[in-house]
């Protein structure tokens, strides 16, 4: 439990645009141990989004670094080490369910077979067996999104990258999918980073939560949840969520205190 | 006058038994019955208002009239045909939409390309067509090579800009979950973007097929051997032949809404999953 997966130290990533510079991250420094489930909350604009992109080296920090698995973003994109799952579900309208899942496996260049079984198997992980041959359109945005996780877990690699996958589903679907994401966690012992701005989701999912706040983007705190990693849905009942919410919540204040 | 009362009476009927059917039912049959009886009602007009005013058969002939011309010429319809269509347009429709599409490739590839060739694409598109094909003509010769150039110039370009734009018609996203994969250019192209691009490319195909049959027959006015449905279209008008002149022209009608279909067919069968095309039976 002790290996480190993701290691940023003094990372900064400043956009130039006409306005002037934006400080999108300013002097992140953060560890994530492999299988741990870390989200991170905070208002828009506080970088979330944007560290998640930098692991996946979709944006290139400006200053600073940041390790994958002991080597730079790019060399762990090209060993395919993660999946990233986006805010929406972006399948492909032209393919199947199971055409999608195929997608990075075909880029990969998995057999035939192979390829069969691995959709086979996420399908069944993401509850969406039978659905193989249906088109995303045909389908509700729930599971779109589930199809979607299933295309990122379909390669199985040991990192999950998270955009607020959740962000436009209502209160039950999301209930229902958070609660399928965290058995999802334990059957497989994947390292998630997940991004989101809510606080109850973000407590309920995470071994630790960090939080966020603006103008520069930096992190303003970083809890360790105490809460038992097996969790019914009634845990975000108990006197220990709320504490841990609460504090969120202080973190989310503080950094919005001097404005 | 008994001619023109008729007329009016048939008008008027079937006008009813259109409103009456598109009002009452919504078939598959009755959306195709509903156009057919509204194309046979403006023939039988035709016809009666013709033979009822007595018109000069060189300003408008009958219908019945050029199906007689047409019946009677089907050998020279069907040379004409073969000439115009399938020599002139139907092979500069493929080989100015097969290079359109692949400069259309490069082009996107290369910003150097999109910021040179984009403006000479639409210098060449602005070129009037009447001042092009003759030049055309004298370099290619009388036959249908010539023909097949003036059809080139003129689907070039709007297929090139169709086909740039829609293989950058794909999202930010999509394109970002092909980086995550590490993907190549060659996969990321054939799976993401030339599938994304393919209801523009189409746009482009249907424009293109009614372009390439205008600009084959407008060639041959500017010389062509003694076939061709504008060579024969320019003669017959000399000779005052116009039944034969309208029956080059339903030939010609029939032959453009054919090629229009079969792209439309074959469009709705590759971009099934287009919001467009969702839906329709």
């Amino acid at each position: 439990m002790s290996e480190t997966v993701v290691k940023a130290e003094n990372l900064s990533l400043t956009f130039e645009t006409n306005d002037g510079p934006v400080h999108a991250l300013a002097d992140i420094d953060l560890e994530i141990k492999k299988g741990e489930f870390v989200s991170f909350i905070g208002p828009s604009g506080c970088g979330k989004t944007t560290f998640l992109r930098v692991m996946a080296d979709l944006e290139k920090p400006t200053a600073g670094s940041i390790t994958i698995n002991g080597v730079s973003p790019e060399e762990a994109r090209k060993s395919r080490a993660y999946g990233y799952v986006f805010q929406a579900a972006g399948l492909y309208p032209w393919r199947t369910i199971a055409g999608n899942i195929k997608l990075p496996l075909e880029i990969m260049g998995l057999t035939k077979a192979d390829q069969a079984a691995r959709v086979a198997r996420v399908l069944d992980l993401v509850d969406l067996t039978g659905f193989e041959k249906k088109f995303p359109w045909q389908l509700s945005g729930g599971m779109q999104q589930r199809a979607s996780i299933a295309r990122a877990l379909a390669f199985d690699a040991d990192i999950l990258l998270m955009d607020e996958p959740f962000g436009a589903l209502d209160e039950i679907v999301r209930d229902h999918l958070n609660e399928q994401l965290l058995q999802l966690w334990a059957k497989t012992n994947k390292t998630i980073a997940f991004v989101t701005h809510s606080i109850p989701e973000a407590v309920y999912l995470s071994t630790k939560i960090v939080v966020m706040s603006p103008r520069p983007g930096r992190i303003a705190d970083v809890i360790e949840s105490t809460l038992p990693t097996k969790r019914p849905l009634d845990i975000r009942d108990s006197p220990e969520f709320l504490e841990i919410a609460h504090r969120v919540r202080e973190g989310l204040r503080a950094g919005h205190a001097y404005d | 006058m008994s001619v023109l009362a008729a007329v009016l009476v048939y008008w008027i009927a079937s006008l009813a038994l259109n409103v009456w059917l598109a009002n009452r039912y919504n078939t598959r049959l009755v959306r195709l019955v509903v156009p057919a009886i509204f194309g046979i009602t403006i023939l039988v007009v035709w016809e009666g208002v013709v033979r009822g005013l007595e018109i000069n058969p060189v300003l408008l002939p009958a219908p019945t009239a050029i199906g007689v011309a047409f019946a009677g010429a089907l050998d020279t319809l069907w040379v004409d045909f073969v000439q115009t269509f399938v020599k002139g347009a139907l092979s500069g429709y493929i080989i100015g939409c097969g290079a359109a599409f692949l400069v259309a490739v490069a082009v996107d590839r290369s910003p150097f390309l999109q910021r040179g060739l984009l403006p000479v694409g639409n210098f060449v598109a602005a070129l009037p067509i009447i001042g092009m094909a003759p030049i055309l003509v004298m370099w290619f010769g009388f036959d249908w090579q010539s023909k097949s150039a003036v059809v080139v110039v003129m689907v070039f370009f709007p297929m090139l800009v169709n086909t740039v734009q829609g293989l950058q018609a794909s999202d930010h996203m999509q394109r970002d979950l092909m980086r995550t994969y590490a993907a190549s250019y060659p996969q990321a192209l054939m799976k993401l973007r030339l599938p994304a691009a393919m209801p523009f490319i189409f746009n482009g195909l249907k424009i293109a097929s009614t372009l390439a049959l205008i600009g084959a027959i407008v060639a041959e006015f500017f010389g062509s051997p003694i076939k061709g449905m504008g060579f024969r279209i320019s003669t017959e008008v000399g000779r005052l032949a116009l039944d034969m002149v309208w029956a080059e022209i339903a030939v010609a009608a029939l032959a453009g809404s054919a090629f229009y279909g079969s792209v439309a067919m074959i469009e709705k069968a590759v971009t099934f999953w287009h919001p467009s095309q969702r839906g329709q039976s």
